[in-house]
């Protein structure tokens, strides 16, 4: 018999999902995150874990874990320093970068732009030159580059990126300089433009393998300490990190490429969504996160998230597949203000953070931030609180609110309507962006709320999408933790190939397709899965001849062998069309082919909750409480989500409370309790 | 006959009280819309100077045509005074005639094409873009002649037409303007790219007014406008003294040898409106370098200028159009008569803007920047393949991005909102190109408390035969710098032979042979310095050399001496900074780098090149002193008549060529 879990380190909490893989029966735990070492929450969290299932650890053969400690190491600046080998003439391509200024017309005049990652004063040029069509031009001169890798070794690099020009279309000249790398500068760890990721644009190659070299040891010390730690309870376990495309990735192939890992967290909660939903019977998804200081929203269709080809963390935009998650400056800790010169009524993207946090929190935060509204409105209850959370002061947000009504000439509760409006408009942006300006209609999706703050808003955001049921599932970080439990073992292998179909063939096209699926099967042959759990689904990254865009199809290889390239033509023709109301009678042009392999998805069994009837049981209802929604004051019933029932009808306006997340329900809508604790919120019919 | 707007309902819009919120809400979605309009062009569009470099702007109005959102400014009412025919749903408009449309687009490469709005049969607004296609004909590939003397010689010109009617494509109209581009299918596809992305407004629009109500909608845009117009008039109030102040640049040469061109104008404040006037301007040129300068343009130039500068929060809009006055003499450099030539107008478009800081910067010296990378330099390089295919390159440089009170210019960057850089990869696999060299100048930054970005330097290495062009300026004068900061350095562009011989380039010239195995060096200016440079910070200043963007040499510009190992060196480093101090007295508030006399007296022994000649002016022009009452009809086309012709000398010989298109 043998179990995998589920870990999701969260900023407050560690929660926990146990599996018997042979049953499918799950257990959860919920512990204190311990920031300092992480290791430490998780390992108290195994052994509650451990006692509720009744097992003994060493039963558990895998464990899997979403882990952000990339994402911070970049946000914070907290890399390794980096050193740069380019081609002659390059050294700079980092600080020119694309040359772009943000923010508009005169955007220049407060622009300032930060330091490289991996800074000039480390960066050397290699004296080579390869073609853009993969034939050398000028041979390495390997003398003059021993000699300048000797002079970063004494600045005492930690981490070395190689990225030379056209290396996308033959990385020999690169492999060559890591080869004399590994022999001067010993043990540093180093990172070829053409492994992490063989694609044209020498700008974004580099700052990605950058990125990889610049998170890799701190990433690279935080899994083995977790594997160590993980190993010293139990013997023969294999860490699994969640990558930020969704897949599975072993610790090891997780710290050589760690900047695959930038959206790891995200994905988990994604994931999770996915997961939960689909036991609900929902595929066509919008996932809506919204946490303390940013939300983050993705899209799914079938069941699938969509995927994108570039990641952005801070400043720093790389490529590498990820789910498509947008994100936004607008949370719980968003801060609101009135310009003087507008007399607009503005919400962040400054966040109160957790320090000094919102007023409410009386933690030493004075300035008005949306849970300060939410809770001036009374939908974050101060009269009851579950669990062992913070105590919660209106007085002090009424006082933060205040000065927002008075620019506004409005009420104090007006105003932290008007707060709250803004900040549902600023995600909604963000849905938008993901659903209706890709062509989809946000009226075929569910919306499932998740976060910290999710739940209080997704109502609002499913009223403005007209996106329904609106889903809160139980337990927002067990959530991720599901994710994290159910993703699968995944790969993929990708290269650049730029050819016309007028250029190329069936067959040139099938030879490479073959190549990479063996590629990407090598990851799934060394975590030991079994070939009849294994699929390759098979894209390529295509566009009319002179295009910059490039849509992605998805195909079957067999398909593609016996019909012709059609089977990817027509369908790009078909999205090109649905995209921008047009196709064009060009030559297509095929860019980049991909092969991804998975292993099987998991089995588990969702937890069901005890039936009941429409009429919540008594103990559920807690409490009344007096809210102000849709311009009125109203009285809101407060309902103890442990104690609801499957067939439960909550009629809106209501508040549903739980230790880590508090849902409400508008006026004019009903929240139905599924088996699984769900609840489904619809406008009341 | 102004344009005659035909609804089939019409209804008038009322005027509604707004909650505060529902107009928050409303811009919000309003700048969603337009973003989402950038984002369908550069998907769809194929010039690389579209797709890669953005150069396109996008604009929704509302009913009377003020622009909403945007980004330079409506031209709307211009072009409904000067369009004689009905505006009507299914509309879309197509021009490329700065002429037909008052200079909302300065020259034939941008195609602008604007759709009016309807909903329910009446007009609710307008959405436009506009585009620089890489090839529209003419005299040169590219279309940028520098030696133009009139614009029939710069490509197919296309007034006000109704490309897309009823909906329906006029297709026979379209072929007719394709069959006269040297590379039709970018332009076929940027024009269904433009297309599509207005479409895109006009869904957003219509999405808008359907979920808060027309008249809601209709009342919003209006209470935007006027929120502008009421920001932006205490910022006036606070920013522009009521005495005159006055400012002048130059461009350097007007590619036929004559140079340089003044820009000059005065700024002061009448109660809440700020007045500027251009006179004192030079006289069009005989040439190219002609900018056709929009007064509403300007307007929203100098807004959002004012409004990055002092408070960027402001939303802009053309709202606070009311609170500014703009005199612009006609027949100058920036209002020239038909058919002068306007093709090379982005030196002086891009002068503007060094003008506007100048000014501005006068009377309040602590929001003063440098002078920045105020054009657009353009490379073009084109010719046959060995396959006897045609190439043509079309692309953007940039230099350095001038120092400013918040902080350094970056180096190699652009000025101009959302343009980005091609790929180097990119070009070397689609064009005959190997692009050898891609880097900063060292110490080309004027030095500054906050230092000036550095100049670009870019090498081609030609891999087949060709021609090529290059448009820049600022090789004669300098990038200045500002309070106490010190000049950037100065553009140059040197051809080295196969052979080894090097030839300096001028800097604007067209049709210049290239073997394979030349090599361009295409180096763009610096931007200049701002603040004291014996202010900055010396370990920034060693950081700096560190990385290789200034010399140890240059240093000492900065008062700063380093060890050996780059290190600063405190001791030395503060008296120098005494001795520097001493001699150079109170810091200017601008240093030009010297008199323009005294640049032109020593411009063969620093740049390599003559000082350009005096201009000459078309009599036409100069003896004018009365405007000439003017209806900018196309169907008068009075202008045409005018002596330009004699003045304008021998035309130069139409070579005939012909060319192979790649057929899409």
């Amino acid at each position: 018999m043998s179990y995998r879990l589920g870990v999701d380190v969260g900023g407050t909490f560690t929660d926990l999902l146990l599996v018997d893989d042979s049953t499918g029966n799950t257990y959860t735990a919920k512990v204190p995150s311990t920031p300092d070492d992480s290791s430490i929450g998780v390992l108290n969290g195994v052994e509650r874990v451990c006692q509720n299932a009744k097992i003994n650890p060493e039963k558990i053969t895998h464990v899997m874990h979403g882990t952000t400690v990339a994402t911070n190491t970049v946000l914070t600046g907290t890399g390794a320093k980096v050193g740069l080998v380019t081609t002659k003439g390059y050294k700079q391509v980092l600080q020119i970068a694309r040359s772009f200024v943000p923010g508009g017309l005169g955007g220049w005049v407060i622009y300032n732009k930060s330091d490289p990652l991996a800074p000039l004063a480390l960066t050397i040029e290699a004296d080579e030159r390869m073609g853009a069509d993969g034939k050398v031009v000028k041979k390495l001169k390997k003398g003059d580059l021993s000699r300048d890798l000797k002079k970063l070794k004494k600045e005492n690099i930690e981490a070395l990126t190689v990225s030379l020009i056209n290396s996308y279309a033959n990385g020999a000249t690169e492999k060559e300089i890591g080869r004399i790398a590994k022999k001067e500068l010993n043990g540093v760890p180093v990172s070829l433009s053409s492994d992490v990721v063989p694609e044209m644009q020498e700008y974004e190659r580099t700052i990605t393998t950058v990125a990889n070299s610049y998170v890799r040891p701190k990433v690279e010390t935080y899994v083995k300490n977790l594997q160590r730690k993980l190993k010293q309870k139990m013997n023969d376990v294999q860490l699994h990190i969640l990558r930020s495309d969704g897949g599975m990735a072993s610790s090891k192939v997780a710290a050589d490429l760690p900047v695959n890992l930038l959206m790891s967290g995200p994905a988990g909660g994604v994931s999770g969504a996915v997961w939960v939903a689909t036991q609900a019977g929902f595929q066509n998804l919008l996932t809506f996160d919204m946490g303390g200081t940013s939300t983050d929203v993705a899209l799914v269709e079938g069941g699938k998230a969509q995927l994108r080809r570039e990641t952005t963390v801070g400043d720093v935009t790389v490529r590498a597949s990820s789910v498509d998650v947008r994100t936004v400056g607008a949370g719980g800790g968003s801060i609101a203000h009135v310009p003087e010169l507008t007399g607009a009524l503005r919400v962040g993207p400054e966040s109160a953070g957790a320090e000094p946090g919102p007023a409410a929190y009386n933690k030493g935060g004075e300035l008005p931030t949306v849970t300060d509204a939410n809770v001036v409105l009374g939908l974050l209850p101060t009269e009851v609180r579950l669990g062992g959370d913070m105590e919660i002061r209106k007085d002090l947000a009424t006082k933060a609110i205040q000065p927002i009504a008075k620019a506004l000439g409005l009420s104090v509760k007006e105003a932290a309507a008007g707060i709250i409006d803004i900040v549902n408009e600023n995600m909604y942006g963000a849905l938008r962006l993901v659903s209706v300006e890709k062509g989809y209609d946000p009226r075929d999706f569910a919306l499932i709320g998740f976060g910290g703050a999710g739940p209080l808003h997704a109502n609002a955001l499913g009223r403005l999408m007209n996106s329904w049921p609106v889903i809160i599932p139980p337990g927002p970080g067990v959530l991720c933790a599901y994710g994290d439990a159910t993703t699968r073992v995944r790969d993929e292998a990708s290269r650049t190939f730029i050819k016309r179909f007028s250029d190329t063939s069936v067959g040139e096209v099938s030879r490479i397709f073959d190549q990479l699926a063996r590629k990407a099967a090598k990851t799934l042959d060394k975590e030991g899965v079994p070939k009849a759990d294994r699929s390759t689904t098979y894209q390529v990254d295509i566009r009319y001849h002179g295009q910059g865009l490039l849509l992605t199809v998805d195909f079957e290889l067999a398909d593609l062998k016996k019909k012709g390239l059609d089977v990817i033509g027509d369908p790009f023709d078909e999205m090109h069309r649905q995209l921008f109301t047009f196709a064009l009678d060009s030559d297509k042009e095929i860019v980049n082919l991909r092969a991804v392999a998975q292993g099987k998805e998991a089995t588990l069994a969702a937890r069901r909750v005890a039936k009941g009837s429409a009429n919540p049981p008594a103990k559920a209802k807690i409490a009344k409480s007096k809210v102000f929604l849709d311009g009125k004051d109203r009285d809101a019933q407060l309902y103890d989500r442990r104690e609801l029932q499957s067939g439960n009808v909550i009629h809106g306006p209501a508040i549903v409370l739980e230790m880590d997340s508090t849902t409400v329900i508008l006026p004019d809508n009903q929240g139905s309790v599924d088996d699984f604790g769900n609840i489904l919120i619809t406008p009341a019919s | 006959m102004p344009a005659k707007i035909i609804e089939s309902k019409p209804r008038p819009f009322k005027r509604v009280d707004l909650n505060p919120i529902t107009l928050d809400i409303i811009e919000n979605a309003m700048l969603n819309a337009r973003w989402e309009m950038d984002a369908v062009l550069f998907r769809t569009a194929m010039s690389p100077g579209i797709r890669e470099q953005h150069d396109e702007f996008p604009m929704i109005a509302n009913l009377e045509g003020k622009m909403v959102v945007g980004q330079f400014g409506s031209f709307i009412y211009g072009f409904k005074e000067a369009y004689d025919g009905t505006i009507e749903e299914g509309d879309m408009f197509l021009t490329t005639d700065p002429y037909s449309c008052k200079g909302a687009i300065s020259h034939i490469n941008d195609w602008l094409l604007l759709r009016p709005i309807f909903k329910e049969g009446r007009l609710i607004a307008y959405a436009a873009m506009f585009g620089h296609m890489t090839d529209v004909g003419g005299k040169v590939p590219g279309s940028l002649p520098t030696d133009a003397r009139e614009i029939f010689e710069e490509g197919i010109r296309i007034p006000p037409t109704k490309i897309i009617k009823n909906d329906e494509l006029q297709e026979d109209i379209l072929e007719l303007i394709l069959h006269n581009c040297r590379l039709p299918h970018w332009n076929r596809s940027d024009f269904n790219a433009l297309v599509a992305a207005i479409r895109t407004a006009e869904k957003r629009v219509i999405e808008m007014a359907e979920r808060f109500g027309d008249d809601v909608f209709y009342s919003a845009l209006d209470e935007l406008l006027e929120r502008n117009k009421r920001a932006m008039g205490k910022l006036i109030r606070n920013t522009v003294p009521t005495k005159k102040q006055f400012f002048e640049d130059y461009i350097c040469d007007d590619g036929l040898g004559m140079g340089p061109y003044k820009i000059k104008c005065s700024m002061w404040r009448e109660g809440n409106k700020v007045i500027f006037d251009f006179d004192g301007t030079d006289p069009q040129s005989i040439s190219s370098i002609n900018f056709y300068l929009n007064e509403e343009m300007f307007k929203m130039f100098c807004g959002v200028y004012m409004i990055m500068v002092f408070d960027p929060q402001i939303m802009f809009n053309d709202g606070f159009y009311d609170l500014m006055e703009v005199h612009i003499p006609e027949g100058t450099l920036l209002k020239p008569r038909e058919p002068a030539a306007l093709s090379c107008r982005t030196h002086a478009l891009g002068r503007i803007f060094d003008v506007l800081g100048g000014l501005l910067g006068q009377g309040n010296p602590d929001f003063l920047c440098g002078a920045g990378f105020s054009d657009s330099p353009h490379f073009m390089y084109s010719g046959y393949d060995k396959n006897g295919e045609w190439y043509q390159l079309y692309s953007i440089g940039f230099g350095g991005i001038p120092g400013k009170p918040t902080g350094d210019g970056p180096d190699g960057h652009s000025l101009w909102p959302s343009f980005t850089n091609v790929p180097n990869e990119f070009l070397e696999s689609y064009f005959p190109l190997r692009m050898e060299v891609y880097e900063t100048i060292p110490d080309s930054g004027g030095p500054g408390k906050h230092r000036g970005g550095n100049a670009l330097s870019t090498g081609y290495r030609f891999l087949e035969p060709g021609e090529i062009s290059i448009h820049d300026d600022r090789w004669l004068t300098y990038p200045w710098g500002v309070n106490g900061g010190l000049p950037g350095q100065r553009s140059e562009k040197i051809l080295v032979r196969k052979n080894g011989k090097k030839e300096l380039m001028p800097s604007k010239c067209d049709r210049i042979k290239v073997e394979a195995g030349d090599m361009l060096y295409f180096n763009t200016w610096g931007g200049g310095g701002c603040g004291d440079p014996l202010e900055r910070d010396a370990e920034r200043v060693s950081f700096d050399v560190k990385a290789g963007l200034v010399t140890r040499k240059g240093a000492r510009r900065y008062g700063v001496v380093l060890n050996s190992d780059l290190s600063v060196n405190q001791k030395q480093t503060e008296s120098l900074r005494k001795r520097m101090a001493k001699s150079r007295g109170k810091p200017k508030m601008f240093d030009f780098g010297g008199k323009i006399e005294v640049l032109k007296k020593n411009a063969k022994r620093e740049t390599g090149h003559p000082a350009p000649k005096q201009p000459e002016f078309q009599k036409w022009v100069v003896g004018e002193t009365k405007p000439k009452k003017k209806k900018a009809t196309r169907k008068k086309a009075k202008a045409r008549k005018a002596p330009a012709k004699k003045a304008a000398g021998k035309k130069p010989a139409a070579k005939k060529r012909t060319v192979r298109r790649k057929a899409a």
